[in-house]
């Protein structure tokens, strides 16, 4: 019997759970402890997603860079090309390229989970490979035409 | 069973209806991103990027002020957004969680303004 008055393992516990409920009654409900999960390559796409999110936001001042270095005129427009196609910054643009597209093929993923579609197991695993495997596409393919050979003139 | 009232367990908690609201938010400025960023990356791949006349006068051309400008105020929000919930999941310090979300929704703010001032003064000076 597991139900019942027995001092058991049960029964402690919920005393231990009750007592620590009193001794922090204001503590907010936390993120689920990941370390008791066995790890599964879906949760490397969870954390990549926050991860190319944060870098994406870094982005952002790119983009306005740019927008504020054309409306500026000619001379630091071209100041901005000469940095924005510097060796090492066209690492970092492919790096933006890469993160936005992985958080953008992983987002559509998340959009069709919040209506509640693709939520089994294996329909959650084969979606994550489609969502690499698109995202190094594009990445391949607009990293190409943004960055490839002839496009950034020194 | 807890003595403690249903109103007692629930205050300090916040209200339900913001954090839909963020959910919410968040969902929907995502779905406008995605049309959004396709048509900025569709734009950019055409562009010879080095060509000061050539790029202003796209992002002058129809639409694209607009469409532009309406890129630079939704990533904004969707990043002020993402990187809220970031802070509240990882920042557990009242006082330096609040001044970081001060900060990015400032920071978040004056991004936004200036990108759309510079798409407007490139759009209107042409």
């Amino acid at each position: 019997m597991v139900i019942g008055n027995a001092p058991g393992v049960a029964s402690i516990s919920r005393a231990q759970a009750v007592g620590s409920h009193t001794k922090k009654m204001s503590a907010r409900p936390l993120s689920p402890h990941l370390s008791v999960y066995r790890f599964a390559y879906t949760m490397a796409l969870s954390i990549l997603h926050r991860i190319t999110g944060l870098l994406l936001s870094l982005g952002l001042l790119v983009l306005i860079y740019w927008l504020m270095s054309a409306s500026l005129g000619e001379l630091s427009y071209g100041s901005a090309v000469t940095v924005l196609s510097a060796p090492l910054f066209r690492i970092l643009l492919l790096g933006w390229l890469a993160a936005f597209a992985f958080h953008f093929c992983n987002g559509i993923r998340h959009l069709f989970w919040d209506v509640g579609v693709g939520f089994e197991k294996h329909q959650a695993r084969a979606s994550a490979w489609v969502v690499v495997i698109a995202a190094l596409l594009i990445t391949a393919g607009a990293g190409y035409l943004l960055l490839g050979p002839g496009t950034v003139a020194p | 069973m807890s003595l403690r009232s249903p109103l007692g367990v629930v205050l300090g908690r916040g209200t339900g209806r913001n954090a839909v609201h963020h959910w919410w938010v968040q969902r929907m400025t995502a779905l406008a991103l995605l049309p959004l960023t396709i048509w900025l990356l569709a734009g950019l791949v055409r562009l010879p990027l080095t060509d000061f006349a050539t790029v202003t006068a796209w992002i002058s051309l129809g639409w694209n002020p607009v469409l532009m400008s309406l890129l630079v105020f939704v990533l904004c929000w969707h990043s002020n957004l993402g990187i809220e919930v970031v802070v509240e999941d990882y920042v557990h310090s009242p006082a330096a969680r609040t001044l970081v979300l001060v900060l990015s929704k400032f920071a978040h703010i004056l991004l936004g303004a200036t990108g759309i001032y510079a798409v407007l003064h490139i759009a209107l000076r042409s």
